[in-house]
C-alpha cells in the first residue's frame, strides 16, 4: 500500500522528496535490471543487445516518426488501464475491459451514422457520450451484480467481455452492416465531420492521446484528492470498516465500475472515430487485456498509467524494426516485455526497505 | 469487363507507362526495397504462408531487398508498420496482404507517401475513389474451389460435402458456391453444409466445426479460414476426405487429400517487382486465374478415381482456355431467388462476383 | 456410413464437445484450484498453457513420443509455477499482477521458441474408442476419448478426496485460509504455497499439451483462444471445489459445441450469439447460484483476488 502519506516528516523537505525519489528510482532501476536480464537472453541466443536496444530506441523514441508511432498507440492503453485501475481502488479485479471497448466503439459508430448530418461539435460529443454510456453500463453491470447478487466481478467481467464481443460481431455483420463493406464487414463509414483529427503538436497523433492523458489526470484527482477517492480507498482496504463508518460502499462500487467502463467505452470511441471510421472486428485486438497489465504496473495510480502506457507503446512500436533488421521473431518484444514487467513487479518488494530513502532511519537509535 | 491478367501486365511493362494516367512512381533505383506485411504468422499453412512464399521468390531476385513483418493487426499497427518500413527501410513497394488493411489503413497512409507504391491483395481499387499509388490484385481462386468440388463430387458417398468458413464475405461465398457447383457437375443431388466460425483464425472452433460437419455425414471437407491446418487434420482424423485451400496441405494427410486450390503468388510478385525495377507502371487493378498463373492446383491425391481425374482434367482445360463460368443459369440461391436466368452466366473475371452476397441452391447455410 | 440424426445431432455433438474441448479447461482449473486453495493466485496459467502446448509439441516431435511431450509440458509448467511461487514470496509483490506478467512472458517464450515447430508434424496422443457398443458413427466419434480426459476426471475426484481427508490436503487448506494459523500449527506456508503453485503449473502445462497433441492437435500461435484465463476464472465459478471444476469444464465444452451443431441442423443465423453460449450459460448459472453478500463463499481466506 501507499505509505507515503503517513510517514512522519522528521526532516522537512527530505522527508517529502526522498519517498518521491524512491518512487522514481526503484522502477527505473528495475527497468534497467529487466533490460539487463533480457540482454543475457539475447546474448545466449547469439544476438547483440546493443544493436537490439539501439533499434528499440530508434523505432520508439529516436525520431519524430518514432514518437508518432509510439504515441499513436497510447490512447487505448490509457483508457483500458483506467478501466482496471478505477475498480481496483475498491479492491475489485475487473478484467473484462475488452468487451466495453467493443460495445463502446459500436455505440459510437452507430450514433455517428445516425447523426451523420450533424456538425462535429455536436456529433462527436454525442458519439463519445454514447460510447461512455454503453461501456459504463456494461462494466457498471458487473459492479451491480457484485452488490445485488454477490457475483464475483473477475469472472463476471471476463464472461461479459466474451458476450459483448459476440454481440458486437453479431450486430456489425447483421443489423448494422454496411452492404458496401465487402471484404471486411463494418458499419457504414462515418462522415468526415465526425472523424477525430490530430492534435496540433507537430506530429500526427490523434486527440485520443490528449483526452486520455487528461482523463488520467482527472481520475487521479478523483481518487487521490477528493473525499470520494478517500472513501474508495478505505472501502478497498476493508469493506467492513468502511460500512461501519457509514460509507456508501454499494454506490462507490457501482460508481467506480461505471466510470471505468465509460473509460473503456472512450477507447472504443477513439478507435472508431480516429482510426477505423467505422466499427468492425478490429475493435477486438486485446487492448482490454493490455490494460490489465498497464493498471497493475501503475499500481492503480491513474497518473502512473501515463508513463507506463507510453513505455508499453514504445516497446510495441519497435517490434517491426526488430523483425526486419535483426530477423528475430515478433515474439521477441513479448519476451522483453515479460521480463521487464516481472522485474518491475518484483521491485515492489524494495519499497521502504532501502535505508537511503528513509531519513527517519538514518539516526539509528540502536 | 476487360480481362487484366498477368500476361497483359507483363506485356505492358514500360510501354503503357506513357499512356497511363497514373503518376510515375519513380521506382527505378539501384536496389529496390520491397515490404510485405502479414496479418498472421507466415508459416500458417494458409493465406499468410501463400503470400510469404511469394515474398521468398522476390527475395531470390537480384537487386531486391525484402523486409517482412508478421502478426500485424488491422489497426493503427499496420499503419505504423507501413510508415516504419517507408521511413526506416526506404521501402518503395509495399504488399500489405490482409483484406482488412485496405480501407481505411492503406487509403489513409498512401496519399502521404506519393513515391511509394501500395499493392493490396483483394482490394477493389477504383480510379474515381482511390489514390493512384495504390493498386489491388487478386486471383480467381473460386475456380480452384470449383475443381476441388469436382473431385469431391466423385469422392462423396453420402452426397454431402462440407465447408468450414470464416465469415460470409464475397470471397468466401464465391468459394463455397464454386465448391458445390463443381460437385454438382458430377451429381446434382449433392448438397454442401457450411459452418461459419466467425473468425479468420480460431483453432478450437475450426476443429469443432469440422467435427460437426463429420457428424452430419459430410465425407469431403474443405474450408476458407486463414490457416486450414486444423480443419484438414481434424477432417482426416474423422475419416473424411479433404480438399486444400490457400496452400498445399497434402503433407498433413497425404492419403485423404484429393487436391487443393492454391495461391501462386511467386510469379505475380516477381512480375510486379520486375516491372517496378524497370521503371514501369504496375496496373492499379490486376486480376488473374489459373491460366494466368495466379492460382494453381495441388497434385491429385491417391483417393481421386480415374473418372474424377478425367472430368477434372477436362474442366481444367476449359478453364485454362478462358471464358469459363461456374456461376451460370438457370441458377437460384438457397432462398429461392433467381441468381441467373437460363443462358445468363458470370464468367470468372466478372467483377459482379466480387460483391457476391448469396449462397446457391444446395448450400445449407445462410449469409447472416 | 453415418446416419442422419436430425435434431439428435445437437445433444450428441454436445456430448462429444464436452469430452473433446473440456480437457484443457479441466487441467488448468484443477491446477489453479490447488494453487488457490493454498492461498495464492496464478493468473498466468494462460501463458503456462501456451508454453506447455509448444513444449509438448516440440518434444513430442523431437522424441517421436507424445507421452514424453506431455511430460515435458508438465515439467515446463512446473518451472513456471515454481518461479511464480518463489517470486510471490517476497513481501509487497502482488501475485495477481505477477501472474499477468508471467502470462505475457510464457506466451512470448512459447511463440519465440515455437516458430520452428509450426510446420513439423508431431505424433498425436492416442484415443480410446469407448463407443464400441454403439452402431452410430456419430456416437462412436463422440466417445473417442483421450486418456488425459480420463486422468483429469479421476484427478478431480482424487483432489476432492485429498482436500477433505489427506493430511497434506488439510495443511494446504489451512495455509490457504490463514497464514498465521498455519504457522501456529507448525506448517511452513511458504513451502506449501511454492509446491502448490508448481503443481498447479504442471497441470496447466499438461492442459496445453492436450491442445497441441490431441485436440485440435497442432502447434500454432492461435492454438489457445484464452482457455487458460477462462479456466482460472472458472475456479471461482466452481467455488474452489475440484469436482465442480470438472462440472464447469464439461459445461463449457458442451456449450461450445452448440454453435457449430446448430448450424448443421438448420439454425444458421445468429451464430455469433450461439458461439457465446458457454459464456452466457456460465454467467446465468453464476448469477443464479450466487447469494447477495456472500460473494466469496468458499474462497480461501488468504486469496488476494477475493480478499
Amino acid at each position: 500500500m501507499d505509505s507515503t502519506a503517513t510517514r512522519v516528516p522528521t526532516l522537512p523537505g527530505l522527508a517529502i522528496w526522498l519517498p518521491r525519489l524512491e518512487a522514481v528510482a526503484i522502477p527505473v532501476a528495475a527497468l534497467i535490471a529487466g533490460l539487463a536480464v533480457f540482454s543475457l537472453f539475447l546474448l545466449a541466443l547469439g544476438n547483440s543487445p546493443i544493436e537490439f536496444f539501439s533499434l528499440v530506441f530508434k523505432a520508439a523514441f529516436g525520431t519524430a516518426f518514432s514518437w508518432k508511432n509510439t504515441l499513436s498507440r497510447v490512447a487505448p492503453l490509457l483508457f483500458a488501464g483506467l478501466c482496471v485501475a478505477l475498480p481496483a481502488r475498491l479492491g475489485l479485479v475487473v478484467i473484462g475491459g475488452e468487451g466495453a471497448i467493443a460495445l463502446g466503439g459500436l455505440a459510437a459508430a452507430v450514433t455517428g451514422v445516425w447523426l451523420a448530418s450533424l456538425p462535429g461539435v455536436v456529433g462527436l460529443p454525442a458519439m463519445a457520450f454514447a460510447a461512455m454510456a454503453v461501456g459504463g453500463l456494461w462494466i457498471g453491470l458487473v459492479g451491480l451484480l457484485r452488490i445485488k447478487r454477490g457475483v464475483n466481478e473477475t469472472i463476471a467481467s471476463l464472461l461479459m467481455a466474451y458476450i459483448a464481443i459476440a454481440l458486437m460481431n453479431h450486430l456489425v455483420e447483421g443489423m448494422f452492416r454496411d452492404p458496401a463493406s465487402l471484404n471486411k464487414p463494418s458499419t457504414a463509414p462515418l462522415a468526415d465531420a465526425l472523424r477525430v483529427g490530430n492534435m496540433p503538436i507537430g506530429i500526427e497523433v490523434h486527440w485520443g492521446f490528449g483526452v486520455g492523458t487528461i482523463a488520467c489526470v482527472l481520475c487521479w484527482v478523483l481518487t487521490d484528492r477528493t473525499t470520494i477517492g478517500f472513501a474508495a480507498r478505505i472501502a478497498g482496504d476493508n469493506v467492513r470498516a468502511a460500512q461501519v463508518q457509514g460509507l456508501p460502499v454499494a454506490k462507490l462500487i457501482v460508481g467506480f465500475t461505471t466510470l471505468g467502463g465509460a473509460m473503456a467505452g472512450l477507447a472504443g470511441f477513439f478507435e472508431v472515430a480516429a482510426i477505423h471510421g467505422s466499427a468492425n472486428a478490429s475493435l477486438v485486438v486485446g487492448y482490454g487485456y493490455t490494460g490489465i497489465l498497464v493498471a497493475f504496473l501503475a499500481r492503480h495510480n491513474p497518473l502512473a498509467i501515463i508513463p507506463v502506457a507510453i513505455l508499453l507503446a514504445g516497446f510495441e512500436a519497435s517490434s517491426g524494426l526488430i523483425q526486419r533488421r535483426m530477423d528475430l521473431p515478433d515474439a521477441t518484444i513479448l519476451v522483453m516485455q515479460g521480463i521487464v514487467f516481472v522485474m518491475l513487479l518484483l521491485s515492489e518488494t524494495l519499497y521502504g526497505r532501502i535505508k537511503f530513502f528513509r531519513p527517519e532511519l538514518w539516526e539509528d537509535p540502536r | 469487363m476487360t480481362r487484366i491478367s498477368r500476361r497483359t501486365l507483363l506485356a505492358s511493362t514500360g510501354a503503357v507507362a506513357a499512356t497511363s494516367l497514373l503518376p510515375q512512381t519513380a521506382l527505378a533505383a539501384d536496389e529496390l526495397t520491397v515490404g510485405f506485411i502479414y496479418v498472421g504468422p507466415k508459416d500458417d499453412f494458409g493465406y499468410n504462408q501463400a503470400h510469404a512464399e511469394g515474398a521468398a521468390a522476390v527475395k531470390a531476385m537480384d537487386g531486391v531487398k525484402v523486409v517482412e513483418e508478421e502478426n500485424v493487426p488491422e489497426t493503427v499497427d499496420v499503419q505504423s508498420s507501413m510508415e516504419s518500413m517507408i521511413n526506416f527501410d526506404g521501402v518503395k513497394l509495399l504488399f500489405p496482404t490482409s483484406f482488412g488493411y485496405f480501407d481505411p489503413h492503406i487509403l489513409d497512409i498512401a496519399p502521404k507517401h506519393e513515391g511509394v507504391r501500395f499493392q493490396h491483395a483483394a482490394g477493389l481499387w477504383s480510379a474515381d475513389k482511390h489514390p493512384t499509388n495504390v493498386g489491388s490484385y487478386f486471383g480467381y481462386i473460386g475456380m480452384g474451389q470449383y475443381l476441388n468440388g469436382i473431385t469431391a463430387g466423385h469422392a462423396t458417398k453420402t452426397k454431402k460435402i462440407g465447408f468450414v468458413a470464416a465469415k460470409p464475405i464475397p470471397q468466401v461465398l464465391l468459394n463455397i458456391n464454386s465448391f458445390l457447383l463443381g460437385a454438382r457437375q458430377v451429381d446434382p443431388e449433392i448438397t454442401c453444409q457450411v459452418i461459419f466460425t466467425g473468425e479468420w483464425s480460431l483453432a478450437v472452433k475450426e476443429a469443432e466445426a469440422t467435427n460437426a460437419l463429420a457428424d452430419q455425414g459430410c465425407d469431403v471437407i474443405t474450408c476458407h479460414v486463414d490457416g486450414p491446418k486444423v480443419v484438414m487434420e481434424t477432417a482426416a482424423a474423422r475419416d473424411a476426405l479433404i480438399c486444400g485451400y490457400h496452400a498445399n496441405q497434402s503433407p498433413l494427410a497425404p492419403e485423404k487429400y484429393l487436391t487443393g486450390a492454391e495461391w501462386n503468388w511467386a510469379g505475380v510478385y516477381t512480375g510486379m517487382v520486375k516491372t517496378a525495377m524497370e521503371g514501369g507502371t504496375i496496373d492499379n487493378f490486376v486480376r488473374g486465374g489459373l491460366a494466368d498463373g495466379f492460382i494453381k492446383m495441388s497434385p491429385l491425391g491417391p483417393a481421386v478415381s480415374d473418372a474424377a481425374r478425367k472430368q477434372y482434367d477436362a474442366t481444367k482445360a476449359k478453364i485454362m482456355a478462358g471464358g469459363f463460368a461456374a456461376i451460370k443459369g438457370p441458377l437460384k440461391d438457397n432462398a429461392g431467388n433467381v441468381i441467373a436466368a437460363a443462358g445468363q452466366s458470370f464468367v470468372e473475371d466478372d467483377i459482379a462476383l466480387e460483391s457476391m452476397d448469396y449462397l446457391v441452391e444446395g448450400v445449407i447455410g445462410s449469409t447472416s | 456410413m453415418s446416419e442422419d440424426l436430425g435434431l439428435w445431432a445437437v445433444p450428441i455433438a454436445m456430448l462429444g464437445g464436452a469430452i473433446r474441448v473440456s480437457t484443457p479447461f479441466l487441467f488448468v482449473s484443477l491446477g489453479e484450484c490447488l494453487t488457490e486453495r493454498s492461498g495464492r493466485i496464478n493468473l498466468g496459467l494462460e501463458g503456462t498453457l501456451v508454453f506447455g502446448a509448444m513444449a509438448g509439441y516440440a518434444i513430442a516431435f523431437e522424441t517421436g513420443s507424445p507421452w514424453v511431450g506431455v511430460l515435458a509440458a508438465a515439467i515446463a509448467g512446473a518451472v513456471f509455477g515454481l518461479f511464480h511461487g518463489w517470486i510471490c514470496r517476497f513481501r509487497g509483490v502482488n501475485d495477481i499482477a505477477m501472474g499477468i506478467a508471467l502470462m505475457l512472458l510464457g506466451i512470448g517464450l512459447a511463440f519465440f521458441f515455437g516458430k520452428s515447430y509450426v510446420q513439423p508434424i508431431a505424433p498425436d496422443l492416442p484415443a480410446i474408442p469407448f463407443g464400441w457398443w454403439s452402431d452410430i458413427p456419430q456416437v462412436q466419434a463422440a466417445l473417442q476419448i483421450n486418456a488425459l480426459f480420463v486422468v483429469g476426471v479421476v484427478l478431480a475426484f482424487a483432489m476432492a478426496w485429498f482436500f477433505k481427508n489427506a493430511a497434506l490436503g488439510l495443511r494446504i487448506r489451512v495455509v490457504g485460509d490463514s497464514t498465521e494459523a498455519a504457522r501456529a500449527i507448525g506448517v511452513n506456508p511458504d513451502g506449501i504455497r511454492l509446491w502448490s503453485t508448481a503443481a498447479g503449473g504442471a497441470l496447466a502445462g499438461i492442459g496445453g499439451a492436450y491442445l497441441s497433441l490431441y485436440y485440435p492437435g497442432s502447434w500454432n500461435e492461435g492454438i489457445s483462444s484464452g482457455q487458460g484465463l477462462m479456466a482460472v476464472a472458472l475456479v471461482i465459478f466452481a467455488r474452489w471445489n475440484p469436482v465442480m471444476c470438472l462440472a464447469a469444464a464439461l459445461l463449457f465444452g458442451a456449450a461450445g459445441a452448440i454453435g457449430p451443431a446448430l448450424q448443421t441442423v438448420g439454425v444458421t443465423s445468429g451464430y455469433y450469439l450461439f458461439f457465446a453460449a458457454p459464456y452466457v450459460l456460465t454467467l446465468a448459472l453464476l448469477i443464479l447460484t450466487s447469494t447477495p453478500g456472500k460473494a466469496q463463499e468458499g474462497a480461501p481466506g488468504e486469496l488476494s483476488i477475493t480478499k
